[in-house]
């Protein structure tokens, strides 16, 4: 018997991600900045398929109030920024405050569940944005310019940009990886799987929940910030939209909810469609609709399942697999 | 003056949530699904109200007739097509269906009839209203629309508590499979109930129109208006529902009286506050599930 965590796929995936990655980082040098703009969207949107999928394929919770923490980290951005602090700095400092106030969030929400849980996680999203609109200094309703990286030139600045988004949604992909390899991502699959039971045999449910919450405002976060530093400019209306939620939803089950390739695939199917459909206005947005409905009822593992089929194929494994030895019999 | 004229009009602005959330907690009662798509269908009625009215030239309380059929057939096909398909597709299958329905409506309606603020002619009577002593005055509309809020409350907690049909809701929502070898089709009780919630749906978005202007991205906000009166007064309560809305009405109203952008975040706080302390909502002694 031989007990493995690589596949052959994961092996493949393995050789294949860093050429990937590193023929990614050198993006700038190679393509124009309309083309690493449209890539920063894109690294935006694996980071928020990527927490998404790890809230609702993983633990089991269903939000549609995510656009709170991706507002909470844009302010975040523009606030250290009013304060004179330089605005790449302030990523991490997006990611700590997102988490943070996610914090005191799941006491209240996680008195919810199901679909009531959806809608609570709204509701705290719709305050955050509700209280922003109070605040005069970051620019009340109307919201406000960045202004502390007008002294870069623009190249540089898009370039920077890129290299940041580049890294945070490599970073976000390797932390769900490396959560759903633990002790914990054991729990959060017996906690999806059957949470009575996982409680029964001692998985701490809540504790695993709160943590899984807390990681995916970490990433709402992060790429709220990286949406404000291309964007040059936050307005609470848009930033606080609960259209990011759909736009989350839909590359989730389109990719494939509860795998770590889906999402992915997930943010690069929605991203074309974007790109294709964009022309046709309002439209778009209702065969976004349409196909999630129809993802979720006919296709329910998504892109991926519909591609691996009956395989069991993962590029980036998270348990463990148990193969037979071949052995020969005796002479 | 103006704090008792607060309370006065977040009452009858409460009867309106109320209306809003009767639809939400009937379906979640009965099918356990939490219906994304409440608020788009609300304001989907309010839309279908303004074409009648357009077309016949009769007054929204006619178009009644025409949008309360409509919305029950679409919700009695709706539940037969997609939403019990969804249920037997898992957990998470139910919102998602229901969170795209959402997003299909809301666009659809932009798209046919434009951002455009609406609202539904109402004539001399929209304005009409009761002085009631002091300085206090409450408008014929809004009183109308919080005692027909009551009534289809009232009739609601007479179909489950008193009727066959209701019982078998009861039984569907209690024990699908004991119901079911008991000889009852629980697609139909289901298909029923979806029916009659959005029935009430369809009152709810004609009174919301009456009383005020719409577009057609409104939906989200209404649905966790709904969403709101539904927990602050207990789930599974239908009376806990109007309480809930009058709460959330008057948070709302109170809110607004210090400063106009402060009322739909004062009804929100109230909406946390509850959660906080009291989580099984205001009208429920303890959670039974």
């Amino acid at each position: 018997m031989i007990i493995s965590r690589s596949t052959r796929g994961s092996r493949i995936a393995a050789v294949l991600v860093v050429p990937i990655v590193v023929v990614l980082a050198f993006g700038p040098y190679i393509v124009p900045p309309s083309v690493t703009r449209a890539l920063v969207t894109l690294f935006a949107l694996v980071i928020m398929a990527s927490m998404w999928n790890l809230l609702a394929g993983y633990g089991g919770m269903i939000s549609v109030g995510q656009q709170g923490f991706i507002g909470v980290g844009a302010y975040t951005v523009l606030a250290a920024d009013v304060a004179g602090i330089d605005p790449f700095l302030a990523l991490p400092l997006a990611v700590v405050v997102a988490a943070v106030l996610s914090l005191p969030t799941t006491t209240l929400v996680f008195r919810l569940s199901g679909g009531y849980f959806a809608i609570g996680t709204w509701v705290v999203a719709e305050v955050y944005r509700l209280l922003t609109v109070e605040i005069g200094a970051v620019g009340g309703g109307a919201g406000a310019s960045l202004t502390g990286l007008g002294g870069m030139p623009p190249v540089l600045r898009g370039a920077v940009v890129y290299w940041c988004a580049l890294g945070s949604a490599v970073l976000v992909v390797g932390v769900v990886v490396l959560i759903m390899r633990s002790r914990l991502g054991l729990a959060l699959t017996a906690i999806r799987d059957d949470p009575t039971a996982a409680d029964s045999l001692g998985v701490r449910v809540r504790r695993a929940k709160r943590l899984v919450f807390v990681v995916a405002a970490g990433g709402c976060g992060l790429a709220g910030a990286i949406i404000v530093l291309d964007s040059l400019r936050v307005q609470p209306d848009s930033i606080y939209s609960v259209q990011w939620s759909a736009f989350m939803i839909f590359m989730v089950v389109i990719g494939g909810l509860g795998t770590i390739e889906g999402p992915i695939l997930g943010a690069l199917a929605f991203f074309a469609l974007q790109q294709i459909l964009e022309p046709y206005g309002v439209w778009y947005l209702v065969a976004l609709g349409v196909v999630a409905v129809a993802a979720a009822l006919y296709a329910r593992r998504g892109v991926w399942g519909l591609l691996t089929g009956t395989h069991d194929i993962r590029l980036f494994p998270t348990g463990y697999r148990v193969r037979a030895q071949n052995v020969r019999p005796r002479a | 003056m103006t704090w008792v004229n607060a309370i006065v009009q977040g009452i009858l602005l409460g009867g309106v949530y109320a209306l809003f959330a009767c639809g939400l907690s009937l379906v979640f009662g009965v099918l356990r699904i939490v219906n994304l798509a409440h608020g788009d269908l609300t304001v989907l009625a309010a839309f279908l109200a303004v074409v009648v009215t357009g077309a016949f030239g009769v007054p929204p309380v006619v178009a009644l007739v025409v949008v309360v059929p409509v919305l029950a057939a679409l919700g009695y096909v709706l539940q037969r097509t997609l939403l019990q398909r969804s249920l037997a597709a898992g957990e998470l299958a139910p919102l998602l269906v229901t969170f795209g329905l959402s997003i299909v409506i809301q666009n659809a309606l932009l798209q046919v009839f434009s951002a455009d603020t609406r609202t539904l002619p109402t004539g001399a009577f929209g304005t009409a209203s009761l002085a009631i002593g002091g300085d206090l005055a409450v408008g014929w509309l809004a009183l109308i629309t919080l005692l027909v809020a009551v009534a289809v409350l009232a009739g609601l907690q007479f179909v489950l508590a008193r009727t066959a049909l209701g019982r078998s809701m009861r039984a569907t929502s209690d024990d699908p499979e004991t119901a079911q070898l008991m000889g009852l089709d629980d697609r139909r009780v289901h298909a029923a109930a979806t029916a009659i919630a959005l029935g009430t749906v369809a009152l709810a978005g004609i009174f919301y129109g009456m009383r005020g202007t719409f577009t057609p991205t409104l939906g989200p906000q209404l649905l966790i208006f709904a969403f709101e009166a539904v927990i602050i007064g207990g789930l599974g309560s239908l009376w806990g529902t109007l309480l809930g809305g009058l709460v959330l009405g008057m948070a709302q109203t109170l809110g607004a009286q210090i400063q106009p952008s402060y009322g739909v975040l004062a009804g929100h706080l109230v909406f946390l506050l509850v959660l906080a302390v009291r989580p099984q909502g205001l009208l429920r002694t303890a959670s039974r599930r």
